[in-house]
Parts: structure tokens; sequence; C-alpha cells
């Protein structure tokens, strides 16, 4: 058995990774091996180390295993026809089966099993060639059969590695790179959604949601703070965007993260766990995570002992919250699901059995041989050849869109990359973040950007502000000339200014930009396009 | 008319002898003359006047779907039909109307079969008697026979009476009232074959996966199949050729290329190898059903078949086995009744898990959550192992033994379908439906645990003038061959038609006494 834990504070801590035999050895293996894995020591000074070794009774540290449940991005749902939708009207897309009807039975989606593959494969699992399902019982309102039907058994994926970095050390400068064994993926449906009306004590029950499917990946208990969850979370909703399996919106509740946290010494047996729920972010992933390592150590440091219990996060105090839930005496009384038989998944056209047609099945080669540029390789493609940092190949991956943005950018200018890349890390992100601007839906801007750096080439006794003006590449911030430009593009789309959410007001501005080549002050026009639709 | 077989007035319907709404008529007003036997729990009788009336326009243009149209059928009332009033016997469903139909209704539909309504069953179909239904018992049609009253004149008929065997009792007292000509039950355990035995028709199981389970509420998922019920073999085998095939709502379903449509001609009963299963000389079979298997196993045996005795050591395991197993899925199954979507709803609102709680205890009877109550039990997790696992392994067991006898040779089994003739109904109730359930399915249920196709075939009368059936057992998909032998069989016993004695049919409406009497040609 080896150990993992964390040393001082938790948010900036110093993580290294023991065997716990060794831990008196002068040998320090600190490279020492988990699981066949070698991990690379990534310390910053010895002294806590240090104090590690010689001390008899070590420091407590946490050990961090995550459960998360990604919606699959599919049209239908994982076992009935109905469609998959976000703000449809409540029980609009239920099929008799999302309503659990008596005498309906389980149909499983293609896509569904394509995407749990494609996942795995991602994440170099073991894809089994035979899976099963199974039902896990609990009365809950929003779970109109009385039971779940998953993969308890035989999952479809085992045995993965998810690598990840994250910044850390000191000042947060430094690139760490961490692995986290995946234990498995299952696919599974998920449930409905409950709403509670207090006023007339009535819970109001929505079944659009219900049999959506669902992959939940098991992390091991391979992290020990915040941070790494955190870091781990980020990468793994990347790869599954980069897929196309899951959209990976956490505030939707597309991606969502359970944490298993518990505090232990290095060397002796884990700690009691808890569970933390109702994390909705990948920053509170770090901060419920680093809350309930320091809340169990303060636990056990005054005498007490942590309970076995789930918790909520609650994102406003930054705490965790005890459910009071029975959840330790639940038995969930698994039993096989009968109406469903085995999964089979098959290597290649070679290895289907005759009788079975081809056009049905999932073939591991093809969804293979399809998988997408995934953001691991993406970086390093990106450090490799335009000889940027590495640091700033995670900034752009990370960023939605960013890359697209940095490419075009330098085929249209024949820039200099690493000058470029300057730019966009500190002027175009530190703006677009002050505009509290999340993606980047200008598309335009990359050609205006271009514009200005080829003149600057050509130019370089001229600054910037010259050449915008040579260009007419100004900001367009004339507040009347922008109310007229918005208010026909309003008028030009009728459809979507009916519909209007914050997705339509997105592209509302994207077609107003357009018009003005990128040009809009996007704060102005953001205000001026919400007066209108609202 | 009525008591002819499906064949015959198919042929009638289509010669113009006889026309759809005719034949519709005379059997809704049949179910209102053997009301009393309580086989019905809906009549669906302006939807079956309007089916008919098409069938006839169909019939009329000399464009028939099939062999069905215009053909009366009734449904187990735990199979799904659109907007009809589907109960399974039980408070819980009362007043409850599925939005689609059964896979196997809809294909019957499909053909122009007409419905004229749901049958009674067991709650849930629980049960092996067809005595523990919300709506009361159903009666056996036999009960009310001249073979039957002949010897006990002086009861009563209100109270001597017996059961049909369940738990599609109603559809077998359907068929063999003459109020339908076929219909559909279920089979878990034997609950399509015992009361087909009891009540003298012919009660197929088919092969599991041979039909689809889409629209019939389970009990257990992975033994039930929709079970035929008809007065022939010929018939038998007509409908599991419109019923057959792969649906794609049931994943269980089986894609079978080349599969028999219709019984086989060139069939020559000394091709045939009989084996008779010595396991099933069970404790409690009674010597008239002992010596009607002997008389048929020597039949067999003249005409040339080969005759031998097979070993399935561990079907003396199956009843136990099959209690875990179906209490277990059971559990499952019922947990989708809470009071939410569908079905009774309890008045007790105070918090959710009261809701629950006390609708569960309304809907469903005391056989139903004595079921849940043990199947959560065996699947607890420290208990999975011990019951549901090898419960499982057992099973696995008893399908090895069914698979090594027919390896060996064997093209049929012939064995009891039931251990005597049924059982007055006072008598039966004397012991509860545990009991009863564990010794009526001792010769039917290991058959679903190896998902094999089996019928019952009615073989003689008892010495009480009641129906004794015995049962072939066949190999997985060759239930046509199976049917073969049955309809080889059913030739040579001359099973007599029922013959309902006049005072004990009450209400009876003399003009069609003759013709609903009239001997099967």
């Amino acid at each position: 058995m080896s150990a993992v834990f964390s040393c001082v504070t938790p948010r900036s801590a110093v993580c290294a990774h023991l065997d716990p035999h060794d831990r008196f050895s002068p040998a320090l293996r600190v490279t020492g091996k988990r699981a066949g894995l070698v991990f690379p020591l990534l310390i910053q000074g010895s002294s806590g180390l240090f104090f590690c070794f010689i001390s008899i009774s070590p420091q407590l540290c946490g050990v961090v295993g995550l459960e998360i449940h990604a919606q699959i991005h599919s049209n239908s749902k994982l076992f009935s026809s109905s469609r998959v939708t976000f703000y449809s009207p409540p029980n609009s897309s239920v099929a008799f089966l999302d309503a659990s009807l008596p005498g309906t039975l389980p149909v499983l989606n293609k896509r569904c099993v394509e995407a749990a593959v494609i996942t795995g494969l991602a994440f170099n699992c073991t894809i089994n060639r035979k899976s099963l399902f199974d039902r896990k019982h609990y009365f809950y309102a929003d779970m109109p059969a009385g039971y779940q039907i998953t993969q308890q058994r035989l999952p479809i994926a085992v045995n993965g590695l998810l690598n990840y970095s994250y910044l850390g050390g000191k000042k947060r400068g430094q690139v760490m790179s961490r692995r986290v064994r995946i234990k498995q993926i299952q696919l599974e449906q998920d449930s409905g959604k409950s709403l509670h009306d207090e006023q007339n004590s009535q819970t109001l029950i929505d079944l659009n949601r219900a049999g959506v499917g669902l992959m939940e990946l098991v992390m091991e208990a391979d992290m020990s703070c915040g941070d790494e969850a955190a870091a781990a979370v980020r990468e793994l909703q990347l790869i599954l965007q980069a897929l196309d399996t899951c959209q990976g919106n956490m505030s939707e509740g597309q991606l969502r993260v359970d944490a298993n946290v518990s505090v232990h010494r290095p060397g002796e047996p884990l700690g009691v766990r808890t569970e933390v729920k109702n994390i909705n972010s990948a920053r509170f992933v770090a901060r419920a995570i680093d809350y309930e390592i320091q809340r169990q150590i303060k636990v056990l440091e005054s005498g007490g002992t942590v309970v076995n219990e789930t918790r909520a996060f609650d994102n406003k105090s930054g705490t965790t919250v005890s459910m009071r839930d029975k959840e330790g005496l639940q038995d969930y009384r698994f039993m096989p699901e009968p109406n469903l038989p085995p999964l089979f998944v098959y290597e290649g056209v070679a290895s289907v059995p005759a009788g079975v047609d081809p056009a049905q099945v999932v073939l591991i080669d093809r969804l293979e041989a399809e998988l997408p540029e995934l953001p691991g390789v993406r970086r390093a493609r990106l450090v490799e050849q335009y000889r940027i940092l590495p640091e700033h190949s995670f900034t752009l991956v990370n960023e939605d869109g960013l890359v697209d943005y940095f490419e075009r950018v330098i085929q249209n200018a024949k820039a200099e990359p690493r000058k470029v890349i300057g730019w966009v890390m500190q002027e175009l992100l530190s703006n677009l973040h002050q505009q509290g601007l999340k993606n980047l839906h200008v598309h335009q801007w990359p050609m205006t950007l271009s514009a200005v750096f080829q003149e600057m080439w050509k130019t370089p006794e001229k600054t910037v502000r010259q050449l915008v003006k040579e260009l007419d590449l100004g900001l367009v911030s004339d507040q009347e000339q922008l109310l007229k430009i918005c208010q026909r593009v309003v008028d030009t789309h009728p459809e979507q200014v009916k519909a209007g959410n914050k997705k339509v007001l997105n592209k509302l501005m994207g077609a107003v930009q357009k018009e003005t080549k990128g040009r809009a002050d996007p704060v102005q026009v953001k205000a001026l396009l919400e007066k209108m639709t609202s | 008319m009525l008591g002819t077989t499906i064949r015959e007035v198919s042929l009638a319907l289509r010669e113009g002898r006889l026309s759809a709404t005719e034949l519709c008529k005379k059997c809704l007003k049949r179910i209102k003359k053997t009301h009393y036997l309580n086989s019905f729990i809906t009549v669906t009788e302006e939807l079956a006047m309007k089916q008919a009336q098409e069938a006839e326009h169909r019939l009329l243009r000399g464009k028939p779907h099939g062999p069905l149209d215009g053909v009366p059928f009734s449904v187990k009332d735990n199979f799904c039909t659109e907007n009809i009033e589907t109960t399974c016997a039980s408070h819980m469903l009362k007043g409850y109307c599925p939005p689609f139909n059964a896979t196997v209704v809809q294909k019957l539909l499909d053909q122009g079969a007409v419905l004229v309504g749901k049958t009674n069953l067991d709650e849930f179909a629980m049960g092996s008697g067809s005595t523990d239904s919300v709506f009361g018992p159903a009666r056996n049609p036999w009960s009310y026979t001249s073979s039957y009253r002949e010897q006990s004149p002086e009861q009563d008929p209100d109270s001597d009476w017996v059961i049909t065997g369940g738990s599609s009792g109603g559809s077998a007292a359907a068929v063999a009232s003459l109020s339908s000509f076929m219909a559909l039950g279920s089979d878990t355990g034997g609950s399509t074959r015992n009361p087909g035995s009891l009540c003298g028709v012919v009660a197929l199981k088919p092969t599991y996966g041979l039909l689809s389970r889409h629209g019939l509420i389970p009990l257990v998922n992975s033994m039930d199949v929709p079970g035929i019920i008809t007065r022939s073999v010929q018939d038998a085998a007509t409908v599991l050729g419109v019923l057959q095939g792969r649906d794609e709502k049931d994943s269980t379903t089986v894609q079978f290329p080349n599969l028999a449509t219709s019984l086989p001609e060139d069939f020559d009963i000394r091709d045939i190898c009989v084996g008779i299963p010595k396991e099933y000389h069970a404790p409690g079979l009674s010597a008239e059903t002992l010596t009607q298997w002997g008389r048929v196993a020597s039949m067999f045996e003249r005409a040339g078949a080969k005759v031998r005795e097979v070993s399935l050591p561990h079907t003396q395991h199956s009843i136990v086995c099959y209690h875990v197993l179906c209490c277990a899925e059971v559990a499952s199954n019922m947990a989708r009744f809470d009071g939410l979507e569908y079905g009774h709803r309890s008045a007790v609102e105070s918090s959710t898990e009261a809701l629950y709680a006390t609708t569960r205890h309304e809907g469903f009877n005391h056989v139903v959550r004595t079921r849940i109550l043990s199947g959560n039990y065996f699947l607890l997790k420290q208990n999975y192992d011990r019951y549901f696992v090898k419960a499982q392994q057992i099973r696995r067991l008893i399908a090895e033994d069914f698979r090594r006898v027919f390896q060996s040779g064997v093209d049929v089994l012939l064995t009891p379908t039931t251990l005597s003739d049924a059982a007055r109904y006072s008598d039966f109730i004397q012991e509860d439906n545990r009991t009863r359930s564990a010794q009526e399915d001792i010769f039917t249920q290991p058959v679903n645990m190896a998902g094999l196709p089996a019928v019952s075939v009615p073989t003689a009368l008892s010495s009480r003038g009641l129906p004794l059936g015995l049962q072939l057992i066949g190999q997985s998909f060759q239930d046509m061959k199976m049917l073969t032998v049955a309809y080889w069989m059913e030739q040579q016993l001359g099973f007599p038609i029922i013959r309902f004695h006049d005072a004990a049919e009450r209400n009876t409406d003399e003009r069609d006494q003759g013709e609903e009497c009239k001997l099967r040609s």
C-alpha cells in the first residue's frame, strides 16, 4: 500500500507520493511507485518533507477521490426515444418508459454506448467487450421506476488514466503534472428533477431529465487537495468537450462532481470518508475539498471522529454541511436488469459474429480512428509548433475558442507566435475578463487584429493607435450609431428575440459584431441588446 | 357455431356463411350469459362491435387481413390495451387506461381479430387458482357441465364449483365457455398451462424470446412469456405464427431466421422420441393423472414413436429456486407503483414517504405485499449471495438438465400439467397462496426456468367429470415441432367438447342452446 499526503496548508500544499514502508529509509523513494506508475517528484523545498520523515506522528493530509456524472450529449435518452432537451416545458419530453408506465421495456441507445466507448478510449481504458446492466433500487419521487438502471457488476470501461496538470508551486508559476486512475466508466440513467414548493408543501416533478444517459466516471482516491481535484475535473471537462460526448457545462448540471474526502497520516490506513455533493463549478471543487480536509483535520485534532456521511457544499459560505440523510443505511438491493441482454461491443467488423448486422453494433476500431485531437496532445503540439511556454499552452487550450483564435491570428498576420501569445495572454485575456465576456464569440476579431499586426510588422515606427485610425478599425462606441445597428439586428431576428434567453443574446451580439466587423464596444452592445429584448 | 375452432369459423366467415358482426354479437351474448363465471373484468362491447363491422367490410370485399380477421378474442387483464382499463386484478391499477397496446395485442388487432374483453386473474398474476383477484375468483366452466353436475346432483351450484386454475384463469374460462375463440394469457411458472389443463383447453407457452413482452405488465421478466389459449392445437399454431418474431421494443426477443409459421405437413410420429422424466412422478400426483400419463405414453409407443425414461435431477429444487427469483423480481418490478404517475393514490399526503407507504399498502393485496417483502430480503447485500445468486446457479443447472436430455436425442418430453383435476374452491382456499403455488406449479415451473416451449393438451375427463391435461415440453425455438406432436396427440385423444348442464346455466337463452353445445368437428 502506498500513501498520498499533502502537508502544511492545503491550497498551496506540496504533494508527494510515498511508499509508507520507506518512511525511514534514506533512499527517499519519493518517486515511489503507485500502481505501476512513477510519479514525478514535485517538491519545492525539502523542509516540509523532511519534517514528515523524522516525525513520529506525521501531519494529517487529505485523500480525495471523485465520482463524476457526465450527461451524454445525444439526441435521445439512454433507453427511450424521447428527446434530450434543455429549457423545454416541464414533462414535455417524457416517453412511456421515462414515466415507468407498467409494461414498458428499456431499449438501449447506440449513440450513448458509442459515447461511453469513445470516452473510455480517450482515457486509455480497457473497453469491456461484454458489459451488464443492473437495477439500483431506492424510492425517490423523481425516479419513477423505483430503481435506476446502471452498470454495477460489469461496466463498459475500466482501468483508465487521466493525465492533468495545474499551476502550483511558488507563486503558482510552475506546471505540476499529475495522473489519476480512472476505475471505471459506467452507463446509467439520469433522474428527473424535483421542485419543492414550500408554500403549498408540495413537490413538483419534472421528468424531462429522467432517463437521459449518464456516464459515471469513478476516479480513484489519487488526489490529495482541492487544486488537484479541480485541475482533474477541468481536464476531464475539456476532454469530454473535445470528444463531444458531453457538453460539460457544470452550472447546467451536465457535469456533476461528488468528492470523497478523508484524511489520514501517511502510512496509516485511510480515514473515514465523507461524500461532498452539490459542487457546481471547478472552482468550488477546490474550495469544497480544501474546506472539508481542514474540517476533518480539525475534528481529529480536537479528539473527535469523522462521521461517514454525505455533506453538501454551500458556495455562499464556502463550507460543507451535513445532509443528515440515511445514506449509510441505504441498501440499494442491486439486481441484474432482466430486460436487457448483455451489451457486446466489437473490436472491428471481423469480430462481429455471423447473424449480427455490423451496422447495428458498436465497433471500437471505427470509433478509435475518429478520435479528435485531445487537449494534452494539442498543448504539446502548440508548444512544439509555436515554441510557446507550456503554461501558455494551458491557457490557450483551457479557454473555449482561444486556440482557434490564436492560430488564425498567426496565420493571417504571419506574425511571430511568441509575440502574439504575449499579447493574447496579457492584453486580450485580461480585457475579456474585465468585460465579463466568457467566450470569444466575436469571430471577426482575429481578422482585425491580424491586420494591425501585419501593419506593425511593416511600419514598426507607427503606434497601434495610429494604425487603427488609418485602417478604420477603431472601436465603435458612439451610442447613437450602436443603437441603430442594434435595433436593425433585433428587427431582423424576431424569432430569436422572442425566445429571449442568454444564448440568444450572445447570438444577437454576434450579429452586431458582424455588421461592425467586430468593432462595436461589446459592453455597450450587451447593455443595449439586453434592454431591447427584455 | 361458437363451439367451433378458429380454422372452421374463419372459413365460415370467408365463405359468407357467417357474418363477423353476428359472430361478435353471439360471443358478447355468451359472455353475458356466463357472467357468473367471473371470467371477464372488462367487456369491450362497443369497440368489439366496431371492430367486427370493419372486419365484415373486409370480408365482404373478399379482402380479409388473414386467418384471424373477424375472430373474437380476449386478453388477460395484465396486457396493456390502449384506452381500455388494464387492472392486473388489483386495486392498485383500478381505472388505469394505458396509452398503448401490448405488441401481441396490437398484432392480433392488426390481423383484424375482434377484442371482446379483458379477463380475470390472480392479482398481478401471482397465484395458481385465479382466486386472489380484487374482482373475486373466476369459476371453472366445467363446474356447470352435465359431466360434473351429474356426479353431485344435490349440491348447490353456487357453492359447489371448481377453480379455473391460474393465474390466467379468466382467459382459460373464456375459451372453455365458448365466449372467445382464443385468449392471451401469461405464463411465468405455469400460469397459462395450469388453467388450460384444468379448463380443458389447449394452452401454449412459447419459447422465451419468441414473443414480445412489450406491454405485458411483468411478474418475473426473465421468465414471463405471453401464452396462447385456444380450443385446438391447429389454432394455437395459427396464433403463434401471427404473434412470433422479433420486436424492437423488447430487447429480449430473438430474430430467428426461417421460423416455421404453421404446422409442418410431413410428419411421421415414428421419427419422434418422447422422453418421460422420472422425477415427475411427484408426491401428490393423482392416480387418474398418472393413469392418463401412462396411457398416452403407451399410445405414442404403439404408434411407433420411441419412448424412454429420462432424468432431470435438479427439477426438485425448481420451486424453491423460483420462489427466490420470483420474489426478487417482483420486489423490483412493483417499486414503480407509488401513486405518483398513475394508479391508486392514497389520500394520506402528510409526507412523500407516508404517501408511498399507504398507497402501496392499500393498493396491493396480501400476496403481493408478502412477495415484495421477501424479495427485498433476498436482495439485501448480506443475503444476495446466499439467495439470489444461489437460485440463479440452480436455475442454470435446471436448464442444463433439459439441454442434456434434448441433446441425447429426445424431441419432446411428456409430463402431467397438474397434479390432478380442478379443486373445489372451498377446498382450494384452505391453503394459502404460497403453498398452493408451490404445489400447483411443480410440473410447469421448471420449463420457465429454462425458457423452453411447452403446451398443455386436454387429455380426458376425470371420474369427477373434470378435464385432465398432459404437457409436452419442446426444445428452444422448436415450438412448431412440439405442436405437431401435440396435434397428433389431440387427434388420438378425442377430448369431448364442453356440454353445459341445463339446470346449472342460468338465464339460458333457449334459442341458442342447441348451437352453443354443438360438438366440435
